[in-house]
């Protein structure tokens, strides 16, 4: 089952000669468990297209469906339940409020939820477990590092029962094995939680990653890779 | 890759049969580089003519020989171990030359030449982060051999990057000249003299 599908999505700010079109008629589709990555550079309109899946933004036309429900016919208070329950969402500079440690960072996205203390708790430091942060749930972020301080918001944006992580540009802020290592727990996430990943980011060290690696330019999805045989790059004699 | 210089390195564990120097080559780099037979023991032949092996001289074939490492050898090894290899001339690169030559040829899309590299480098990176996620997990060797390929990949993806940046403002700001466009018979600037005498033929 698609868990995101965005359908010819195009959101542009401005009007008439100072109209900038963000994004154009961009179709995509995220299955259950998939990781997708999508790559461009810098104003390719990538953040745009995180915004809108994550119903941050409103597109000037299209549609996005979430679990296959659409978006646009929902409340702004179905919306935001939505993001309180099923989006968790992964920034650059990890967006982690450095007066709360990192239990009380994850697990305030369920407390404002309405889910109480004692049981939003158990599911945060759950969370920080998965992670490998099971002895850092009581530091604050500046007592972490800059990777700890990345998966303790990816524990966050998994907490309880979310299905839909969205990233921009997750290992932006980090060196090239933090960042492989963060692109990596995204990746179990998928594949072994059931999680659904949209990736944005123009690295292509990153992008590698994912299942499926979708080319953004200009606000168009220009190109996708197609996914390889089962024959591996190490099958005995290919390099003979 | 220098198969020689495997060799003499591990050698340097003990005596070792040809045979298991072929398995071992290829177990410690990963097996990202395959060897024949034929190579290695026509590798173990020179460096014994060389005098940095020697054989205990039993068997005719290299697979039932046993080599050590001699004193030169072990200097070699040094030697090579910390000689840094030659980067100083560009190699002669077939994508290079494709993006300079479909800039001149008459109503090429530059950008989906540049796209179709690309994708082909981010398809084969994709296969080899399969091979770091499921094959390589706790093989050091492996995951650093298939880390060079990654990081060599890369590069070349960020110059595709940089190339089609620097050929969309050079068209947005008129800096584009005749030559980088247009067909025949044109100067191209291109600055590697390599390069250049590669773009000469494409004339």
């Amino acid at each position: 089952m698609s868990m995101l599908e965005l359908c010819e999505v195009s959101r542009s700010y401005g009007q008439g000669s100072a109209e900038v079109h963000a994004l154009r008629e961009v179709s995509l589709t995220a299955d259950e468990g998939a990781m997708v990555a999508v790559m461009g550079p810098s104003g390719s309109g990538k953040s745009t297209l995180l915004t809108i899946a994550g119903t941050l933004e409103d597109p000037t036309s299209g549609e996005v469906l979430i679990a296959g429900q659409p978006v646009s016919r929902e409340s702004r208070g179905a919306k935001a339940r939505l993001r309180r329950r099923v989006i968790g969402y992964v920034f650059q500079d990890f967006n982690l409020l450095p007066g709360l440690t990192a239990a009380e960072n994850v697990s305030l996205p369920l407390e404002l939820d309405g889910v109480p203390g004692r049981k939003a708790r158990v599911a945060a430091l759950k969370a920080l477990d998965r992670l490998g942060l099971a002895d850092r749930a009581s530091h604050y972020p500046d007592q972490m590092s800059g990777g700890e301080r990345q998966r303790a918001a990816i524990a966050r944006a998994m907490v309880g029962e979310r299905r839909l992580l969205l990233a921009d540009e997750p290992s932006g802020a980090l060196d090239s094995v933090n960042g492989e290592a963060v692109m990596r727990l995204i990746h179990d996430a998928c594949k072994n939680a059931g999680m659904t990943a949209v990736v944005v980011t123009h690295d292509a060290q990153l992008a590698s990653w994912a299942d499926r690696v979708m080319f953004l330019r200009d606000g168009r999805v220009t190109d996708q890779t197609v996914p390889a045989g089962p024959e591996s790059l190490l099958t005995p004699g290919r390099n003979q | 890759m220098s198969v020689r210089h495997a060799m003499l390195a591990l050698l340097t564990e003990g005596p070792k049969y040809g045979l298991r120097l072929r398995e071992e080559f290829e177990a410690r780099t990963g097996e990202v580089w395959p060897l024949n037979v034929g190579q290695v023991y026509a590798t173990l032949q020179r460096l014994e003519r060389d005098g940095l092996v020697e054989s205990d001289g039993t068997g005719d074939e290299g697979a039932q020989k046993s080599f050590r490492i001699t004193a030169e050898g072990e200097q070699e090894l040094a030697r090579w171990l910390r000689t840094p290899p030659d980067l100083s001339s560009p190699p002669r690169d077939e994508l290079v030359m494709k993006v300079l030559v479909a800039l001149r040829v008459p109503g090429t899309d530059v950008a989906a030449v540049i796209q179709a590299h690309r994708r082909y480098l981010v398809e084969l990176m994709q296969q080899w982060t399969r091979i770091k996620e499921y094959d390589a997990r706790g093989d050091l060797s492996m995951l650093l051999a298939v880390d060079a390929e990654l990081f060599r990949l890369d590069s070349v993806v960020r110059w595709l990057d940089a190339a089609e940046a620097r050929i969309q403002r050079a068209a947005a700001d008129g800096t584009m000249t005749p030559a980088d466009q247009a067909g025949p018979g044109n100067q191209t600037r291109a600055p590697l003299p390599r390069q250049r005498r590669e773009a000469r033929r494409w004339r």
